[in-house]
């Protein structure tokens, strides 16, 4: 039971970390398009490393089916929507910051 | 066993916060949508993380239907800012 | 698209492999927390049957537009390229970690590329895998030449897609199309 409890502590940790991460780059990034990198990536893994956290915690269950069904909708949607801001940033002109450009 | 969800917790909360700042002051249309985007996602893990920490797990629920209408709101808005308009003939 | 054209033992096969899919749904998502917990009652069941059946028949014609070809071999292939596709998550993810804290630097730039890849699915996949992968996010995909417009954060991702070309092999692999 505590090695349990370890190890599903230890993936919410990791998560935590990487959500932080991702905030810190949609904070310090130049512009649209390299802040949707960070958002996009961390955001990814730290929600699938969160949930694989509370499913270790709850065991095989239908809770844990339920958890599964969020990680792979979110692992679906997550690129999706990010492709969609991506290509309306994009369509409407929104300038692409180059190196040596200052922040937008 | 609670305590790691609710240190969890706080700190998803505390990045929402730190979001909001984006969402805010954001120069522009398309900072303010991702910082929207970025909050809905921390949501959904906040709500999961939330129904451990009072031990109702039928949270979950929630949170898949958070995600779902999180998604569908995000591509309405893009398509939005994308056309200016949101049906066309 | 010819959805009206369907023929009709495809209607009927893709009928029932939605209602299979979407009433293994309905048990997994709320009868074992709401309705069968308590003793076997046949109302409760028809609930789901009534709710599945709806989705059904507003759904089919896009959930299983009809029968595909050598399905078993590609979604053989294709759990392997999943395994593979949550390394590179777990790599890519690094990698703008180290960009956020200033170990790599950051220099955008946005290239065009061709590939072989035709069929809606490949196309979407590979779409996916791209922003999933260190350092690159697609734009705009145009499905006829299957040309990419992809945003980079450096130029060592952005030379993975155009001179390694790894994942369109693997892509192209999966699905076939090579």
């Amino acid at each position: 039971m505590l090695a349990i409890d370890v190890i599903s502590t230890i993936f919410l940790a990791a998560g935590s970390l990487i959500m932080i991460t991702g905030t810190v780059g949609l904070l310090k990034f130049p512009d649209f398009y390299t802040r949707m990198h960070a958002t996009g990536k961390c955001d990814t893994l730290g929600q699938i490393l969160i949930i694989m956290g509370c499913m270790i915690y709850e065991g095989f269950t239908f809770i844990t089916i339920k958890l599964l069904l969020v990680s792979a909708f979110y692992l679906l949607a997550g690129p999706a929507s990010t492709h969609a801001l991506m290509k309306a940033a994009y369509v409407t002109g929104l300038p692409v910051w180059k190196k040596g450009d200052k922040r937008m | 066993m609670i305590l790691p969800f609710l240190a969890v917790g706080i700190i998803i909360a505390c990045t929402i916060l730190v979001c909001s700042y984006r969402a805010i002051y954001g120069p522009g249309t398309f900072n303010r949508i991702v910082a929207a985007n970025v909050i809905g996602t921390k949501a959904i893990v906040l709500l999961i993380v939330v129904g451990y920490i009072i031990e109702r797990p039928h949270f979950i629920d929630i949170a898949l239907m958070y995600a779902v209408i999180a998604f569908i709101g995000t591509i309405i808005i893009a398509k939005y800012a994308e056309r200016g308009e949101l049906c066309s003939r | 698209m010819e959805m009206t054209e369907m023929k009709e033992d495809h209607r009927t096969f893709s009928i029932a492999l939605t209602f299979c899919i979407m009433f293994i749904f309905w048990v997994l998502l709320s009868a074992w927390t709401v309705y069968l917990p308590e003793p076997y009652d046949l109302s409760k069941v028809s609930r789901g049957i009534l709710a599945a059946l709806i989705v059904t028949f507003l759904t089919y014609e896009i959930f299983v537009p009809g029968k595909g070809e050598k399905v078993l071999l590609k979604t053989r292939r294709f759990i392997p390229y999943v395994g593979w596709e949550l390394w590179q998550i777990y790599l890519a993810t690094v990698d703008v970690a180290k960009r956020v804290f200033g170990i790599l630097e950051v220099d955008p730039q946005i290239i065009e590329f061709d590939t072989t890849l035709r069929s809606d699915f490949a196309l979407v996949t590979f779409a996916n895998s791209i922003t999933l992968t260190p350092g690159t996010i697609t734009i705009d995909v145009e499905p006829e030449r299957g040309r990419y417009i992809v945003h980079a954060i450096a130029k060592g991702p952005a030379e993975s897609l155009t001179v390694d070309q790894t994942m369109q092999k693997k892509v192209g692999y999966v699905f076939m199309e090579e």
